[in-house]
């Protein structure tokens, strides 16, 4: 009885002790609700839209590196079959050229990758082969980002840096229209 | 008051617990700025594929997602079994893809026009049929920055 009676007394002020319970239910229905998805993916940019087919056949052989994907998802590279996993490796040494072989790439600069898919390929295998292109490049980046600047290719560097880097070896990707083997319904 | 204060004196000194409503506010606060909240159903079955030479998307309001799959169970009496694409929350055409894209563009202030992402959100069992036609559709719309979608992969090939 005398609690209630001091209570009384100092019932001058609004309760804020249930605020943290009303905190509480506001917080517990964001972390429910909440998806921390990180949209992660391949950034790519698509060639602007023209009505002529870009024409391949007047660069030099040596310089095109050319890739099928067909709708069994097997890998035809420079008319030879491959399989996924050995696509970086020779991809690079494509683009650079260390031995300086006359049938490969005369120059980081003048290589260029034609990739060609069927209309039934398996978008998987795709992403695949995009993939490990795309990871030939930027594994030759950082090594020349290495070598100049003793620190890999990210994109902290300077805008000079990276720019420099992308101008010695460019990635150049030519995507002709796929062919219609093995379109499903 | 003299009463009042004499009394807390003696009693035990308990933990104060004052702060905690402003401790939670700011976990609730973080919480809010980082949720998004789904706007879109998804009425396809979209698995993408693991790649390893990823980037992260940054600014969410500059993306626009394009979902490719094969509708989900419940949906297949209404969509049939064949690959779809979702944009926003309908199932659409590709021919739709342009007015879903300047749907989008106006939302973003003019500076920022040329960030504007597409997210490529496609099912690794689609054939690239359908995803060609997106593509060259996106191309015909002059939207060149796109994003396929992908998980991390830790294992090699």
């Amino acid at each position: 009885m005398a609690k209630t009676k001091t209570r009384d007394r100092m019932n001058n002020e609004i309760n804020a002790g249930s605020m943290a319970d009303i905190a509480f239910l506001l917080l517990i229905f964001f972390l429910v609700t909440t998806t921390i998805a990180e949209d992660k993916g391949i950034l790519v940019k698509l060639p602007p839209w023209s009505d002529e087919e870009p024409d391949i056949t007047k660069l030099k052989e040596r310089n095109v590196y050319s890739v099928l994907v067909n709708a069994q998802n097997q890998l035809l590279v420079r008319e030879q079959s491959m399989r996924i996993g050995d696509l970086r490796e020779n991809a690079k040494e494509f683009i650079m050229n260390p031995a300086g072989r006359p049938d490969l790439a005369e120059r980081p600069t003048s290589a260029i990758i034609s990739l060609k898919n069927d209309r039934g390929t398996n978008y998987q295998t795709y992403l695949e082969v995009y993939n490990e292109l795309k990871g030939a490049y930027e594994e030759l980046w950082d090594e020349l980002a290495m070598k100049r600047y003793g620190e890999p290719y990210t994109d902290d560097m300077p805008f000079a840096q990276r720019k420099a880097i992308r101008d010695e070896i460019p990635f150049v990707i030519s995507e002709a229209e796929p062919t219609n083997f093995g379109e499903e319904d | 008051m003299a009463k009042f204060s004499k009394k807390r004196g003696k009693s035990s000194p308990a933990i104060s617990t004052a702060s905690l409503p402003d401790i939670i506010f700011m976990l609730l606060f973080f919480f809010m700025m980082v949720t998004v909240l789904r706007d879109s159903e998804l009425k396809l079955q979209v698995n993408t594929p693991e790649a390893t030479e990823l980037t992260k998307l940054e600014e969410k309001s500059l993306v626009n997602y394009i979902y490719i799959g094969r509708p989900t169970k419940q949906n297949q009496k209404l969509y049939g079994t064949s690959p779809r694409i979702q944009l926003g929350d309908k199932i659409s055409n590709v021919d739709d893809i342009p007015i879903f894209l300047e749907k989008h563009k106006v939302k973003v202030p003019e500076a920022k026009h040329p960030r504007i992402t597409s997210s490529l959100r496609v099912d690794g069992e689609v054939t690239m049929g359908i995803v060609q036609d997106v593509k060259t559709k996106l191309r015909k719309s002059n939207q060149l920055k796109v994003n396929y979608s992908a998980g991390k992969r830790v294992d090699d090939l």
